[in-house]
């Protein structure tokens, strides 16, 4: 006789319930796998999203078991519980459909948190050295690994609780540009991330980093930013 | 929370950190030594040190405390930021206030 795993699944969009699938249980199987059986084989109305399958694209998040987790890199063998998976889309987004969750919030919050690079020279200029093991370069490196899968967002109380809160993957990022010498942003983006709703708002709760698949710590950089921007605030270099 | 408030609250935080042994070696002191009410303002009264502590301990309460209460308004009420920093700014009018009163009560000669 054949294993067999109750899958639940989120069926709607803020408003509706949890549908149960029986799926065969496989040896190797990925929580992402278990989604794209019953879309493939039993529900073909099932939404949800996925890209890279091997956790380069941040796309598959989803609340697994209560947790946020990235689904393609999920085995069903580390989470199941009792022989049961309930599978729904990532908390603090609004829902598009079923698991697939609106991430345009998120990634306007990047763009607050002025995440975008800003260069300091043009493409006419030589380009710049930069010793890989300098201070700030290792700073920046530390938590540049981000994939955008929006996990920490979903698992911050902050972010549920405040609305205007940029959150652990924007501020990660610029604190990412903050420490890199090649960027002339920083008056911006400190501004940015010293208002209302930036890194102050920040409980250090370390969510982010207890549940980040890339390992990062983004409360750290988030210590990081409210340091900067305290001295920069202390130095009459930013104003609020 | 903006940054201006941020530093308003870790510097009176660090402010009311040695302030707060104080008063709690203060207490220790007068119920030990059985000190009455007339003891406690025969040494009060007139003395600036205890003024300056006391008045220094009571502005950075109605500081930190009222920012504190602004952010719990603001993140686990339906209240909006503007209306918890209003409140929160009546609150903290009043605390000092009181604690004012209450300082100059037992220091003023």
């Amino acid at each position: 006789m054949t294993e067999k795993i109750a899958v639940s699944l989120w069926r709607g969009r803020a408003q509706g319930r949890y549908q149960l699938y029986e799926v065969q249980l496989r040896e190797n199987q990925t929580v992402l796998d278990v989604v794209t059986f019953v879309q493939r084989h039993l529900d073909a109305t099932l939404a949800y999203r996925f890209a890279c399958r091997v956790g380069m694209c941040g796309s598959c998040a989803m609340t697994v078991n209560g947790r946020p987790r990235w689904t393609c890199r999920t085995h069903v063998a580390k989470v199941i519980d009792r022989g049961r998976l309930k599978i729904g889309p990532l908390e603090n987004l609004p829902v598009i459909k079923d698991l697939a969750t609106d991430m345009a919030p998120f990634f306007e919050k990047w763009q607050q948190a002025k995440g975008a690079f800003a260069p300091s020279r043009t493409r006419s200029d030589p380009i710049e050295r930069i010793p890989p093991g300098g201070a700030a370069r290792m700073a920046a490196d530390a938590a540049i690994e981000c994939i955008n899968c929006g996990i920490c967002y979903a698992a911050c109380d902050t972010v549920r609780w405040n609305a205007d809160y940029l959150g652990p993957a924007a501020l990660n990022r610029a604190w990412s540009l903050v420490n890199d010498q090649r960027d002339a942003g920083n008056p911006a983006r400190l501004a940015a991330v010293a208002a209302s709703g930036g890194c102050h708002a920040c409980h250090s709760h370390q969510s982010c980093q207890e549940h980040c698949p890339q390992a990062l710590n983004p409360t750290a950089s988030i210590a990081g930013l409210k340091r900067r921007t305290t001295l920069a605030y202390l130095r009459g270099e930013l104003k609020a | 929370m903006n940054v201006r408030l941020y530093v308003l609250q870790r510097a009176t935080a660090a402010l009311m950190a040695p302030l707060v042994l104080v008063h709690v070696a203060v207490i220790f002191y007068a119920t030990r030594q059985g000190l009455t009410a007339a003891d406690i303002l025969s040494r009060t009264r007139g003395s600036v040190l205890w003024a300056s502590v006391y008045g220094l301990f009571v502005v950075a309460v109605a500081i930190h405390g009222s920012i504190g209460v602004r952010n719990i308004l603001a993140e686990w009420s339906p209240m909006s930021e503007r209306h918890a920093g209003i409140f929160a700014i009546i609150l903290g009018c009043c605390l000092l206030a009181l604690g004012l009163r209450a300082v100059a009560a037992v220091t003023l000669p």
